[in-house]
This record gives structure tokens, C-alpha cells and sequence, in this order.
């Protein structure tokens, strides 16, 4: 059985509300902040990351994967989840507008990998996607989450 | 064969793009040593790589490198990896 990523998620937001990327990217901080993952310092780093390198989280159709590297910020592993409302645009040409953000925070390189092979394994099932992404309650995210991990 | 898979930060999207990559690598049977680089370490790994897997806004970040450079557009669409991995390597 694989990793079931529900375990991992830190927190799960729904139909969340974000008027524009950076406020989209706050959700998917405030999650990890909440979880005990990262303190705020780690939300702004995610923001700086865009600004500096461009929108590539945007890294399939509607997902955004919120990250920085490892930094005093981070206080543990963590994930976060965040479906909106309202897709967002990021800029990113080929995979806008956005209505899923992961926030990834990891101490190290390597720690996280579990987690990140359980994460492209949920995010390479479009199936699952569109059940994911249309769960209005954070008890459904994990409901399909436990299904897929029983099932890989 | 050498492949170096980059984003900004070496944590995340590189890495769900190198995992990609070497399932497809493994399925169409090429024996590769796929790598995840941040922006700042694929620069020196890409003289020596021969295939570069990146997103668009990162390919014109990182510049010329003698590595040929792939752009993923989508990075859990195997199919698209696959093809792009295939027309690189033939």
C-alpha cells in the first residue's frame, strides 16, 4: 500500500477564496503555518520564488505546487491543500488558471520523497483529479485520498 | 545517458519531474541517470548532461547549455514525456 497522502497534509481547505495568485499561495502557506510545518517567513519565500523564477509551479493543468527551498523557515516536513472557488491565474501559459495549491515545505532533499512519490501518484490520475478538485469538504479530499492509497 | 531535470528550488517540481522521467525511461528500456537541480546547480550539471527536462519559463531562465534542452509542459502527462524523451533520444 502506498503512502496515503491524507496522512501527510498538514491541512485541507475547500471552495477557498483567493482574489490572485499571491493570495492563493498565502492560503497554501497558512496551511502549512497552521500545521506547525513552517512559520510565516516560509509563506513570503514561496511568494519570492515566483516572483523571481516565473509561474513554472503551475506544473499540470489547474495545480500549482507552492514550494521554497529548505530554510530556517521550515520547522518540519509539511503539506498543504488548497481547492478554490474561483480558478486563479498564475501566468503560466500552457497550465492556467489554477484551482488546486500545494504547498510543499522539506527540511532536506530527500526526506520528503515518500511524500512527493505519493503526491505525483494522486496528481498523475486524472480521475482522481477531477473527483479531488470538485470535493467541497476537506472529509471528501481525504475520503478519495484513502481510496487511492488503498487501491496503489 | 545523463538527464538532469531542474526547477527553481531542487525540492519539488524537479523532483515529481524526475520520477516521471525515469518511469518512462524505464518502460521504453533507456538506461539513464536522471538528476533533480535547482537553477543554480543545473547550470554546471547541464555542461555535462546530455538532456535538459524543464518547464518553459525556467528553459529561457537557464539559457544556452550544450545539453539538449526539453520543455515539459504538463509534468504528469507520461505521454507527453514520452514522446519528447523519444524524438531526444533517437
Amino acid at each position: 500500500m502506498a503512502l496515503n497522502l491524507a496522512e501527510a497534509l498538514s491541512s485541507i481547505d475547500t471552495r477557498a477564496e483567493a482574489a490572485d495568485w499571491r493570495a492563493a499561495i498565502r492560503l497554501a502557506g497558512a496551511g502549512l503555518v497552521a500545521g506547525g510545518a513552517t512559520t510565516d517567513a516560509y509563506t513570503d519565500e514561496m511568494i519570492d520564488a515566483v516572483e523571481k523564477h516565473g509561474p513554472y509551479i503551475v506544473i499540470a493543468p489547474g495545480v500549482a505546487l507552492a514550494h521554497s527551498r529548505p530554510s530556517p523557515a521550515v520547522l518540519t516536513g509539511g503539506l498543504s491543500w488548497v481547492s478554490l472557488a474561483t480558478p486563479v491565474e498564475f501566468g503560466n501559459k500552457a497550465n492556467d488558471p489554477v484551482t488546486l495549491v500545494i504547498g510543499l515545505a522539506a527540511t532536506d532533499h530527500d526526506a520528503h520523497l515518500q511524500v512527493m512519490q505519493a503526491l505525483a501518484g494522486v496528481l498523475s490520475d486524472s480521475a482522481a483529479m477531477t473527483r479531488l478538485t470538485a470535493a467541497g469538504t476537506a472529509d471528501e479530499v481525504r475520503a478519495v485520498l484513502g481510496e487511492l492509497a488503498v487501491a496503489a | 545517458m545523463k538527464i538532469v531535470a531542474v526547477c527553481g528550488m531542487g525540492i519539488g517540481t524537479s523532483v515529481l519531474l524526475k520520477m516521471n522521467a525515469e518511469k518512462v525511461l524505464a518502460k521504453l528500456g533507456i538506461d539513464a541517470d536522471v538528476e533533480a537541480a535547482d537553477m543554480g546547480v543545473a547550470r554546471g550539471a547541464a555542461q555535462t548532461a546530455e538532456i535538459v527536462l524543464t518547464s518553459e519559463e525556467l528553459a529561457e531562465e537557464l539559457g544556452d547549455v550544450p545539453a539538449e534542452v526539453i520543455v515539459i509542459k504538463n509534468f504528469f502527462d507520461l505521454d507527453e514525456i514520452t514522446e519528447k524523451l523519444t524524438a531526444a533520444v533517437e
